[in-house]
């Protein structure tokens, strides 16, 4: 008996249809999938993907003058800042600083052209109180004779640079500069540099941090990987330990440590090593080693699990072609913990460079870092926009060093387990 | 030969325990021949791996000694021994190139560029694998990943090669060719080689001499047609290849030929056991060498048995015969006309010689 063997053409059914029939039969599994995962779409749009976006608007949106005096605003928008406005500016300005003390806004205008020169809030409650009395049309003349500062061009390119709705300023206030008088991109007065000595200050902390964690975690990492299993689950309880106590208790823990008279002061001065008690807390230091200690399972935890699949056998190989042990490990095993390693560096890395909580508490003054500056415009200075700002940087640099590191590396050489 | 030739490898009363309390190897004896091919077979568990092991250094015998040309290699260090291996799941190093796996083994003998990459390309053209130069391992085939791992436990040159288990992740045919291949260049390069395994087939195809492997110990150790045509006991028979078993009493025995009280009939049978008479003993015999009718030469045994099952193999027919109370009694009948007519329920003839039926002692395992 013979049978015909169907051939690639006699495969190949000539019916249109195919693939809508293809797709009718897969829909269903398509739309079982989706509604499997909505639940979370539905959640992390909500609490994670809006406020961020809102959050980040904020630090563009500038709708202050926009909304409380628009004709000024948009008469302003015009003005070339060569030299003073004309009557027409002063006046609607005049009559809006008066309309704003009606309303009560004039608070919030003031506190906002302060940020971005300094005394305007003082001479715009004062002059709109005294214009609330004019009734002449010449309000270029009473407003000058009110007060010099009108004559200045720095109080208008303050009024300039918040007469649009979307503006810059927050941003180049978060990289230390700011717009001049005649509208130019200038850096910020040097008493005021603040936010970029603070970034790098962050970077240079997280990357202390990373590189200490490799250095305690990697080796770690390794002898969990090779004990047995009953020794490495005991070892791996006691890495995971930190994750299950309060943050806060674990850092409360090293105040107790590292104070000035805390136990390894205290230690140090019984054995007579050191004759004072060494500053550990309230700096750099405190800020560090509190902060390697709380992120090291992140870490630990994805070396750990890629070096838990290399096979020992690479190794055996390795030494049976002759290899040292040192050499068998850097040619032969590291590179393969490598994806591993990374991607817990880079965890790290991250996490640290947003980490706030341990810098104010154990930061003292020295040990801040840029997340407790956005906690203090966000809490107690208001200014939501550079808050904003400053967090949208941070977002940008962590971008940033993610595309390099992907150029270098490659993000798909991470591994999570 | 030289006494150094005929120990190349050596043995000497290797014992083994991981755990202070269970041998897994004991009392080990074992000379290998500069040149050969020798295999330990056994199943899982019965310690040849360890001592594989403990050959290329990774494990350190318990007590006794292992010599490698003469020299106690005991605290020699697995790197220093210059030994090839091969292992079961290829082993080849992910993150390296073919061409780099190849190179590894070279350039930690420090050699130079131009001898390595010769060395490499000669390598690869041995295997056939020409041009895969700068493919990754994860990109070849399996049975491509063996060639390039028995290439690179090759190119460096060492005289002893280990191979542990090196086809098991393979799939039956490209597994027959490559055992082909390994005694092929096993031939040409006259390289020692140890090999590991639990499929006694593959052991049989391959190797010079085999040690079976059981309980840590070696039950026999002969060439491929010593083990088949003459096993020392039960445990032997019972692992290489397929055999019948009869059980009964030795109840006397002349010139070499015992013969054996098995459910009433009288049996004769080669007396490989050296047990007294009374003693309760296995007969083994293959099931090719059991014939049908008595009209044959120098049989000397013959009984009748009933046929419970037929089974068609395209070259032989396989015969299952219930025969002195032994239900499990089978014959493989070469396929020709004459033996066409057997059927099921049919009563036959059931003979062999005395010289092909062993009576051996039972080890228990």
């Amino acid at each position: 008996m013979s049978t015909s063997v169907p051939t690639a053409d006699n495969m190949q059914v000539n019916d249109p249809q195919l693939k809508g029939k293809l797709k009718k039969a897969e829909r269903f599994l398509k739309i079982r999938a989706l509604l499997l995962v909505a639940p979370l779409v539905l959640f992390v749009l909500f609490t994670f993907v809006f406020p961020l976006t809102e959050m980040l608007y904020r630090s563009i949106h500038n709708p202050i003058l926009v909304d409380n005096m628009p004709q000024a605003a948009a008469l302003i928008r015009e003005w070339g800042q060569v030299e003073l406005p004309g009557e027409d500016i002063f006046s609607e300005v005049g009559k809006a600083l008066v309309i704003a003390r009606e309303q009560k806004t004039i608070g919030r205008i003031g506190n906002r052209l302060n940020s971005e020169h300094s005394g305007m809030r003082s001479l715009t409650t004062k002059s709109a109180r005294k214009l609330g009395k004019y009734t002449g049309d010449d309000y270029k003349t009473y407003m000058l004779g009110l007060d010099k500062r009108w004559g200045e061009m720095e109080t208008w390119s303050a009024f300039k640079v918040l007469s649009s709705e979307y503006t810059m300023t927050h941003y180049l206030a978060a990289f230390d500069m700011q717009y001049n008088a005649k509208g130019e991109i200038v850096p910020q007065p040097e008493d005021r540099q603040i936010y970029i000595d603070m970034l790098l200050k962050t970077l240079k902390l997280s990357l202390m941090v990373t590189v200490f964690c490799v250095i305690l975690g990697y080796p770690l990492a390794y002898l969990l990987s090779v004990l047995p299993s009953s020794k490495s689950n005991l070892l791996m309880i006691l890495v995971l330990l930190p994750f299950w106590t309060s943050l806060l208790v674990r850092t409360s823990a090293w105040i107790v440590m590292l104070q000035s008279k805390g136990v390894v002061n205290s230690l140090l001065l019984y054995l007579g090593i050191i004759s004072e008690p060494l500053d550990m807390m309230y700096n750099q230091i405190g800020t560090v080693v509190a902060m390697t200690h709380i992120l090291l399972p992140f870490l630990i935890l994805p070396t750990y699990s890629v070096m838990k699949s290399i096979s020992p056998v690479y190794m055996h190989a390795a030494r049976s072609l002759g290899a040292t042990p040192a050499h068998a490990f850097i040619k032969v095993y590291f590179p393969q913990s490598l994806p591993g390693l990374s991607a817990g560096a880079i965890l790290v890395f991250i996490l640290s460079i947003g980490y706030y909580i341990t810098p104010a508490l154990v930061g003292g003054r020295t040990g801040q870092m840029i997340s407790n500056l956005i906690a203090y415009h966000m809490q107690t200075s208001l200014n939501w926009g550079l808050g904003a700002a400053l967090a949208g940087s941070l977002l940008i640099v962590v971008l940033v060093l993610y595309g390099i590191y992907n150029r270098l590396v490659g993000a798909s050489q991470l591994k999570l387990g | 030969m030289s006494d150094i030739n005929n120990k190349y490898v050596s043995f000497q009363d290797v014992q083994k325990t991981y755990d202070g309390e269970i041998l897994v190897v004991k009392g080990f004896n074992l000379d290998i021949g500069k040149g050969e091919f020798v295999t330990m077979l056994g199943p899982s568990g019965s310690g040849k791996t360890t001592c594989l092991m403990m050959l290329a250094g990774f494990e350190t015998p318990t007590q006794g000694e292992i010599f490698i040309n003469g020299t106690a290699v005991n605290r020699i260090a697995p790197h220093k021994r210059n030994i090839g291996m091969m292992f079961q799941n290829y082993a080849l190093f992910p993150h390296m190139t073919i061409a780099e796996n190849l190179a590894y083994p070279l350039q930690v003998r420090r050699m130079g560029r131009s001898e390595v990459e010769e060395k490499v390309k000669r390598a690869l053209d041995m295997v056939e694998l020409g041009g895969f130069e700068s493919r990754r391992p994860k990109q070849l085939s399996g049975g491509q990943q063996q060639r390039v791992a028995l290439a690179r436990a090759l190119v460096f040159e060492p005289s002893l090669v280990l191979m542990d288990e090196p086809l098991g992740a393979l799939d039956k045919q490209l597994r027959e060719q490559m055992q082909y291949e390994i005694k092929h260049i096993h031939a040409r390069l006259g390289v020692t080689v140890v090999y590991v395994t639990h499929d006694q087939s593959e052991a049989l195809t391959m190797s010079d001499r085999i040690a079976v492997f059981n309980n840590g110990v070696v039950q026999q150790l002969d060439t491929p047609q010593g083990l088949y045509e003459k096993p020392v006991n039960s445990f032997v028979a019972d692992f290489i290849g397929e055999n019948n078993v009869l059980h009964g009493k030795i109840e006397s025995e002349e010139n070499g030929i015992c013969s054996l009280n098995v459910n009433g009939e009288k049996i004769k049978a080669t007396a490989v056991t050296q047990a007294p008479a009374g003693t309760q003993v296995m007969m083994s015999i293959r099931p090719e060498r059991v014939v049908l009718g008595s009209h044959h030469e120098g049989i000397d045994n013959s009984f009748v048995g009933s046929v419970k099952e037929c089974i068609y193999h395209g070259d032989h027919i396989r015969v299952r015969v219930s025969l002195l109370g032994q239900d499990q009694f089978i014959l493989k009948l070469p396929n020709s006309a004459a033996t066409g007519g057997v059927s099921v329920g049919d009563s036959v003839q059931v003979a062999w010689s005395s010289g092909d039926a062993r009576a051996l002692d039972i080890v228990e395992y």
